[in-house]
């Protein structure tokens, strides 16, 4: 059973040759870094859409890769349970594609924010938090402008257990200064009710080994480890 | 029918659900500080103009509502369509 993972790649992503190493060389797992105009969903058994400034942000972050054809195949994959994760710009093209409810907005600050936070785990139950505990505390940096998160509908996210992680201080409790861009509820991350499509702010990718982390700490690689084991399961 | 050339004026602007941090430093930081405390509100968006192939204004009006739609110009989440201007080029 050979497993294969497409990290996609649209013009302005960045970070995408990060996963690409994380998942080749860390996690040791078949990846492509495929060009979004030639990605097939026959080919893979789960997708990443990495971060970075798809088509310059233009109109507003995600919305012009959410029309490309990669949305369109990676929308079978939504359907039939195959994992799917969005990493910063990656979140918001789901968001703008429909994959994962609300949007992102602008940061509160107005800033553009690079820096490490602490996450806390609420969903442990997604094809990419199945190996962490529920109010686990993960490292992982951000990097972003519009990462605000907004939804109208935040009682219906939490009924279905959607929100995957809250930003939290080292200790796990939700401040505003622990919310580094004013998202509603402190979200950081969210799924759809199928729990096979992630979407977070924080990059995973940079954060899967000691060397890049100010802590040591390698939670980043935990990410791709369910998401690997999450296939092996669906595959037997 | 013969169609014509319309532009389309269209502004895209935030719901007032959502907090306006754009507008509210337009507001407290620029002009509150510079005197124009009779600013009760500020909202920010994004404007477009487009200009279309249509048989009537109407029919221009129709074709772009659409399009925003369809293609999700707007963010129904967090944002209104407005359309406010159109005329025969």
């Amino acid at each position: 059973m050979t497993i294969k993972i497409a990290v996609i790649q649209f013009p302005g992503a960045n970070c995408d040759l990060d996963a690409v190493h994380v998942l080749r060389n860390v996690v040791g797992v078949d990846t492509s870094l495929v060009w979004h105009n030639h990605f097939k969903e026959a080919d893979f058994d789960g997708v990443i859409l990495p971060g970075g400034f798809s088509f310059g942000d233009y109109l507003r972050a995600g919305i012009i890769a959410a029309h490309s054809p990669a949305l369109d195949e990676a929308r079978i994959m939504l359907k039939d349970g195959r994992p799917i994760l969005g990493i910063c710009n990656g979140f918001q093209i789901l968001i703008e594609a429909e994959f994962l409810p609300g949007a992102l907005l602008q940061n509160e600050t107005l800033k553009f924010v690079c820096k490490w936070v602490n996450i806390k785990v609420i969903n442990d139950r997604t094809a990419f938090t199945h190996r962490m505990k529920k109010d686990d505390v993960l490292a992982i940096p951000i990097a972003h402008g519009e990462g605000r998160y907004y939804t109208d509908n935040l009682k219906e996210l939490e009924e279905n257990d959607q929100i995957v992680f809250k930003y939290s201080t080292e200790d796990g409790r939700f401040k505003s200064e622990a919310n580094p861009n004013g998202s509603l509820e402190s979200i950081a991350g969210i799924c759809n009710i199928e729990q096979n499509c992630v979407g977070l702010m924080p990059h995973p990718e940079r954060a899967s080994e000691s060397i890049l982390s100010p802590k040591q700490t390698t939670h980043g690689r935990i990410f791709f480890e369910s998401m690997i084991e999450f296939i092996k399961r669906r595959l037997t | 029918m013969d169609q014509m050339e319309f532009i389309i004026e269209i502004s895209l602007e935030n719901k007032p659900a959502a907090r306006d941090p754009v507008a509210e430093t337009i507001k407290r930081d620029l002009l509150a500080k510079k005197g124009y405390d009779n600013v009760s509100k500020v909202r920010s968006g994004q404007y477009l103009r487009i200009i279309i192939k249509a048989i009537n204004e109407e029919d221009a009006k129709v074709i772009v509502t659409n399009m925003c739609n369809d293609l999700r110009i707007f963010n129904p989440v967090t944002q209104n369509l407005n359309i406010i201007n159109v005329k025969k080029l």
